[in-house]
């Protein structure tokens, strides 16, 4: 399978690897996927007072466009408000990335992981306005 | 010496041809370009000669006479032509077969066109966790109207290697044919189809360092006698077995290739097993989480199969761009399925996906076995610290306790 130079880029110098302690004031974390599935994404945002997001980070088990993607997303996501992290498609991840189609479910991880980390943070700091307050994270940790 | 780079880890997908064999191969494709069934000039009768020799030295690697080889394009149509061949003309006798759950994907498709058109009915004998196949599994899986029975002889993913002779004798004692395919195994390990108490043997050439488009299959002539429908119709050629114009060129290199493989075997099983331990050594010792996939003493000379546990095998073929492998993830196939040999191993899914296969063969280097133990614990480094799975391991979260969610 061949890759595109973005997603082979992003392979070889990940952007943003890494983690964030979860129990800090301020951090998101998202996990979305199973291992059975050959997915794991792990997605972190810092947000500030402002509702900025100042930092993220990621770690993926995936394949390359599993890894691309969540690099991208990490990039995307600093400096965002919460409301335009929530914003952001799996198919502007696709069309950066020049995903085929086969590997458009590592996008759709990826938003999914965008979108735990968010809410992660909006509900431990109690600000229950956002509007994707209400979905789940998908995924829990520990037992 | 150089290294030149990729390296080619991937003998078992297929290998290049030896330089002997092309030589071998040569003058059949312009000097003697006759047709072997041209019974009336000498341009068909050195055709024939050729074909005749290549038939002896096949049938030589594997214990046979030579009146019990017919050539095919390659295991694929060997195997078709085995099975369907068998169920067309024993289909009076019974209507079951028993196929090992490993077997090779030609026989798993086979047998299922057989069952969905022709009412064959198929049971599959599960393997241990080391993909070894129980004769008493065997045994009890055979009925009154079993008419076969199919294990593939060495895996092609996990190198395991089947108690053939037990299997064999379990066949015989219930009169039922005993079909194989040994395409991963022939040239590589002894075969002795009478020993083995074999019916029907497929093979193929670009495995053992000839042509691809040239294969065969052994039917046995004698104790018992195996009779099969052909599946090709046309001049009668390969004594009615399989008609079509013999592939001269391509015969004549399956035959060198043969014969080769079974002058160079001792000391070319040493020298890989030597060099395959090292991979697998030079690996292990650097890297935790690693499983070898398949039996440690029942196995090929040159495959390697091992799981990276918390890495997906797609990315870690990426980071090792410079080797062609082979890996059991779902990512790297067409059907987004992890390695059904994997599975059937009782290996975890996620396991499944991390299975790397490593094959060595006649032209690798201890070098470039190096070179790959180099490169491959680089990478799992690196991946690993990219990986949240490996992350919470070290946390000490149980994984098999977290409920995932996918989408």
């Amino acid at each position: 399978m061949a890759y595109s130079d973005k997603v082979l880029d992003h392979y070889n110098n990940p952007r943003n690897m890494g983690s964030f302690d979860k129990d800090e004031d301020g951090v998101g974390t998202g996990i979305v996927g199973a291992p059975e599935c050959g997915d794991v994404m792990k997605l972190q945002v810092k947000i500030n007072d402002d509702g900025i997001i100042e930092d993220a980070k990621f770690k993926t088990f995936g394949c390359g466009s599993a890894i691309a993607s969540s690099s991208l997303a990490t990039e995307w996501l600093k400096g965002r408000t919460v409301e335009q992290a929530m914003a952001i498609k799996n198919t502007e991840i696709v069309d950066e990335l020049n995903l085929p189609p086969v590997k458009i479910h590592c996008s759709i991880l990826a938003e999914d992981a965008i979108k735990a980390a968010v809410n992660d943070y909006v509900q431990k700091s109690g600000k229950g306005d956002s509007e994707g307050a209400a979905a789940k994270p998908t995924a829990k940790t520990g037992t | 010496m150089d290294m030149k780079l990729p390296i080619y880890m991937d003998y078992q997908s297929t290998t290049p041809m030896d330089p002997r064999v092309l030589d071998a191969m040569l003058p059949f494709f312009t000097e003697h370009f006759g047709h072997p069934a041209s019974r009336n000039h000498s341009f068909g009768w050195e055709a024939e000669q050729a074909v005749d020799t290549a038939r002896g030295q096949v049938a030589d690697l594997i214990g046979a006479t030579p009146k019990e080889i017919v050539f095919t394009s390659g295991a694929t149509e060997a195997i078709n032509l085995g099975l369907k061949g068998v169920a067309e003309m024993y289909g009076e006798k019974g209507k079951h077969m028993v196929v090992s759950a490993i077997d090779s994907r030609p026989v798993q498709d086979v047998v299922k066109r057989l069952a969905r058109e022709h009412g064959l009915e198929v049971t599959e004998v599960p393997v241990d966790k080391e993909g070894l196949v129980s004769p008493q599994d065997v045994q009890a899986a055979i009925r009154p109207d079993t008419i076969l029975v199919s294990v593939m002889m060495a895996n092609n993913e996990i190198g395991t290697i089947q108690d053939m002779a037990a299997i064999g004798k379990v066949c015989k004692d219930a009169g039922v044919i005993f079909f194989t395919d040994a395409s991963e195994a022939a040239g590589k390990v002894p075969v002795d189809v009478q020993a083995m108490g074999i019916d029907l043997l497929a093979l193929t050439a670009h495995k053992m360092y000839g042509p691809k488009g040239a294969g065969a299959l052994y039917v046995r002539r004698k104790g018992p006698r195996v009779r099969l429908s052909p599946q090709i119709d046309g001049g009668g050629h390969e004594r009615g077995m399989r008609s079509g114009t013999v592939n001269v060129q391509g015969v004549v290199g399956l035959g060198k290739a043969c014969e080769l493989c079974k002058e160079l075997m001792p000391e070319e099983a040493k020298r890989l097993a030597a060099l395959r331990d090292k991979l697998q050594d030079g690996i292990l010792a650097a890297c935790d989480e690693v499983h070898v996939n398949g039996s440690r003493e029942r196995r090929l000379p040159h495959n390697l199969n091992l799981s990276f546990a918390y890495i997906e095998g797609e990315s870690m073929l990426m980071g090792l761009k410079d080797i062609a492998l082979s890996s059991g993830s779902a990512c790297t196939t067409s059907t987004l399925e992890p390695s059904y040999v994997i599975r059937a191993l009782g290996v975890s899914e996620d396991l499944a996906h991390s299975s790397i296969r490593f094959s060595l063969g006649r032209f690798t280097t201890e070098e470039e076995v190096d070179y790959a133990i180099g490169q491959v614990n680089q990478t799992v480094k690196r991946l690993r610290d990219m990986s949240p799975l490996y992350e919470m391991a070290k946390e000490g979260v149980d994984l098999s306790t977290v409920s995932w969610k996918a989408d």
